[in-house]
């Protein structure tokens, strides 16, 4: 594994993430499958403050709908995603609701930087709060 | 039609610039072909037998002659003087090189046009009705709702890495020419008693290895609420969807798996969570959308009455042209299917043709249609005999369509990484073969597929065709009684495949024994199936 | 059985036949791998600069070398459709 490529200014949460079989409330870091279902951490998410997410291979993509859950549940803490990820998967990622990745090979900062950056608007409403071009156009218009 | 707006175009742009630095990447091996193939994959760009294929996205199947003339200009500059115009509506152009893609795509954008999700496990172009604002037996046009679902749909983040890849059809009218009920999604527009239209929504149909017709899942869906409805499906799929075989990966599977009924719960269920997230846009984006797509200013005073002296124009005009909803007015379509040629293909040449007359006759429209044919929607009948005379003279007057000879056929193992047979010759053949005698047969919709994947739908053919690897040599199996209409059925085997010549003697006996059994002229060739079954053509093929 | 190295080149999507020190366009330029095939894709490999590489399996005739599969004849002389773009190593009829 490379080094953790954060995105958040808080201290990083540095306890083991436990599997989710073996989760115990009031533990602070836990790593979710991608078969796992994110809605059993829901009562969990007040204790939480690291939750990493496996990306066993990269066609997964399971776990995208699993950080906006933990998301759109309120989680306020670090999503990580870790596993075979790419830079170019950064904007999805971020989108859905990571807020770190630790990826097999390294993510060149500069051209992360660039592809979260790359686009200056999006379609649709996710959990990074960004307004939707409708939602642009609907203030244009007023 | 739709016009890009700032937001739109900055978008496409910025896909391009993304695109043109990923492959900088890769041509430096700053990236492994293992990371860079999903990426050249989501912009369309497959590897194909010969070189490079690229999949341009054709939006619900609508283009304006600027785009036609920068889709021939690609053909020249980029390709081989050629395209394929595809089941999917979109077109692919056969000899790309890696290199070149970045202008390609930014000459793309420059006509408010992309390659966007044309491949990859995620949410493909969206297809649609090709008479979509013409037809007669329309309720509403459904392009705006295929529009909303286009942005919705591009580079979604949660949705870019499915099981497998989603295809999503809208129609707006009872006659399926979308094939909606052959679709991971499919959607018909549908009015209620107060005259408000909603969605009905289907899920779970689909072709290739496992073909299925998709269920109801709802009846009525308020068109409000339409994009987290949407939200709600591809959630439960993609959480649920299986992706331990990319066989059993479709939504159908999980569909048929869990129930239509259970499946509609799970969604009723997610979309519960998600609807009060304000993933829906508000009425007034929908209604900007849909301004862009008024037809075009009519003349009111448009003939009906037109000169049919000549035999062989009226004869097209019969054939080749639907009724409108405009008097005087008519829907052309634009044969690529000339016996003997490449079904789908044109030449840069011709696209240039078409392009003029959509521009100078037809609202400056044309329409793709998932048989592989182009369409001009809104032509004054007046106007008929001009534009019959300049589609001869472009070898584009071919009057066949829904005949014999308008046969359907992907590219087969001429092209295909994926394919096991050839399909085009066959194609080809059986045009030659059967022309002669089209008009006697009437409606008869073949089908012609080089793999399991069914890209050229053969499950949907009145006849359809799928070539097969047998030890190594190409086989071709024969199938009956597919429909990808509103009466939708999927064709099945009729017994042992055959070798190139021998499927071409099969379908000429089918066809005759066809011609021994009808009812009356106006029974179709799939009536008949349907009424005596299997049996007689399995007598007349194998007996 | 004679055995070929092909693949598709990066840059251009040509595809290309290993002609035993570099890569040719033409099937005819082909020389044989046979027992140093796997030895050959292990060095081209992480070089990342060919697609797709694959041994595939051949006859050697008196015209030159005929791929066994239909796919290998059609990549080595391009679509039977198109016999106006066929490349010379083989007639398309050979397909």
């Amino acid at each position: 594994m490379a080094e953790v490529y954060r995105l958040r200014t808080d201290p990083e949460h540095t306890a083991p993430a436990v599997p989710l079989t073996d989760y115990q409330p009031g533990g602070t870091a836990v790593q979710l499958e991608p078969d796992e279902d994110a809605r059993l951490l829901v009562p969990h998410l007040g204790a939480l403050k690291r939750i990493d997410i496996s990306f066993p291979k990269f066609r997964e993509g399971r776990g995208y709908s699993s950080a906006r859950i933990l998301r759109e549940a309120g989680f306020t803490g670090e999503i990580r995603a870790v596993g075979v990820l790419y830079v170019d998967q950064l904007s999805f990622l971020v989108r859905a609701g990571f807020d770190a990745v630790l990826p097999e090979t390294p993510i060149d900062p500069a051209v992360a930087e660039r592809t979260l950056t790359r686009f200056p608007f999006v379609y649709m409403k996710a959990t990074d709060g960004l307004q939707p071009v409708w939602a642009l156009r609907e203030q244009a218009s007023a | 039609m739709y016009r890009y707006d700032e937001y739109d175009q900055a978008i496409v742009d910025a896909r391009v610039a993304e695109f043109r630095e990923q492959v900088e990447r890769r041509l430096k091996n700053e990236i492994s072909e293992e990371a860079f193939k999903p990426l050249r994959l989501m912009n369309g760009l497959y590897l194909q037998l010969h070189a490079y294929m690229l999949r341009v996205a054709i939006p619900y199947g609508t283009l304006d002659s600027r785009q036609l003339r920068m889709l021939a200009h690609i053909a020249r500059r980029y390709d081989r003087g050629y395209g394929h115009f595809t089941t999917r509506q979109n077109i692919q152009y056969n000899w790309m090189k890696l290199e070149e893609m970045p202008d390609l795509l930014a000459d793309l954008a420059s006509v408010e046009m992309h390659a966007f999700q044309t491949s990859g496990n995620c949410i493909r172009n969206i297809s649609s009705d090709q008479f979509a604002a013409a037809a007669a037996d329309e309720i509403a046009d459904p392009r705006p709702y295929a529009e909303l679902l286009r942005q919705w749909s591009t580079l979604h983040p949660e949705f870019s890495f499915l099981p497998r890849k989603f295809k999503i059809a809208v129609t707006g009218s009872k006659i399926d020419r979308a094939a909606i009920k052959l679709h991971d999604i499919g959607l018909e527009l549908v009015q209620n008693e107060a005259g408000e239209i909603g969605l009905k929504v289907l899920v779970g149909g689909g072709m290739g290895r496992t073909p299925m017709l998709a269920h109801v899942i709802r009846e009525w869906l308020p068109v409000a609420d339409y994009l987290s409805y949407m939200e709600a499906i591809l959630r439960v799929y993609n959480r649920h969807g299986r992706r331990d075989n990319i066989y059993k990966a479709r939504i159908k599977i999980l569909v048929n798996d869990l129930g239509a009924a259970e499946f509609a719960r799970q969604v009723e269920e997610e979309w519960a969570l998600v609807k009060p997230l304000g993933l829906d846009p508000p009425p007034s984006e929908l209604a900007r959308i849909a301004a862009h797509f008024a037809p075009p200013v009519l003349d009111a005073n448009a003939p009906v009455a037109i000169d049919l002296s000549n035999a062989e124009f009226a004869n097209w005009v019969t054939v080749n042209t639907h009724p409108h909803k405009a008097p005087g007015y008519a829907i052309v379509t634009i044969s690529l299917k000339a016996p003997g040629e490449i079904p789908g293909d044109a030449s840069a040449d011709q696209m240039d043709i078409i392009a003029d007359l959509a521009q100078r006759y037809a609202g400056d429209e044309i329409r793709v249609t998932h048989a592989q044919n182009l369409v001009l929607p809104y032509v004054r009948r007046a106007d008929l005999f001009d534009i019959w005379q300049v589609l001869k003279a472009a070898g584009l007057a071919t009057a066949n369509l829904d005949r014999a000879s308008d046969i359907i056929s992907c590219p087969g193992l001429d092209y295909c990484t994926l394919a096991n047979a050839r399909s085009i010759p066959i194609a080809q053949k059986l045009a030659v073969k059967l022309a002669p005698q089209e008009a006697d047969l009437g409606e008869l919709k073949i089908k012609v597929s080089g793999c399991i994947n069914g890209c050229g739908h053969h499950h949907a053919g009145h006849i359809g065709i799928l070539g097969v690897d047998r030890k190594g040599e190409e086989n071709y199996q024969l199938l009956l009684g597919g429909s990808g209409a509103e009466d939708a059925t999927l064709a099945k085997i009729l017994g042992p495949g055959f070798d190139e010549n021998g499927i071409v003697t099969a379908v000429e006996k089918v066809i005759d024994r066809y011609k021994t059994l009808r009812a009356g002229p106006a029974e179709r060739f799939l009536d008949t199936y349907r009424r005596v079954g299997a049996e007689p053509f399995k007598e007349a093929v194998y007996g | 059985m004679p055995r070929l190295l092909t693949g598709n080149r990066l840059e251009t999507g040509d595809v290309l036949w290993w002609a035993g020190s570099d890569w040719s366009l033409h099937l005819k330029d082909a020389v044989a791998v046979d027992d140093d095939g796997e030895a050959l894709l292990a060095r081209l490999l992480p070089e990342e600069r060919i697609n797709d590489l694959t041994l595939i399996d051949v006859d050697a005739t008196p015209d030159g070398w005929r791929p066994r599969s239909t796919r290998e004849r059609v990549r080595a002389v391009g679509p039977s459709v198109r016999p106006d773009f066929a490349l010379p190593s083989l007639p398309v009829e050979a397909i």
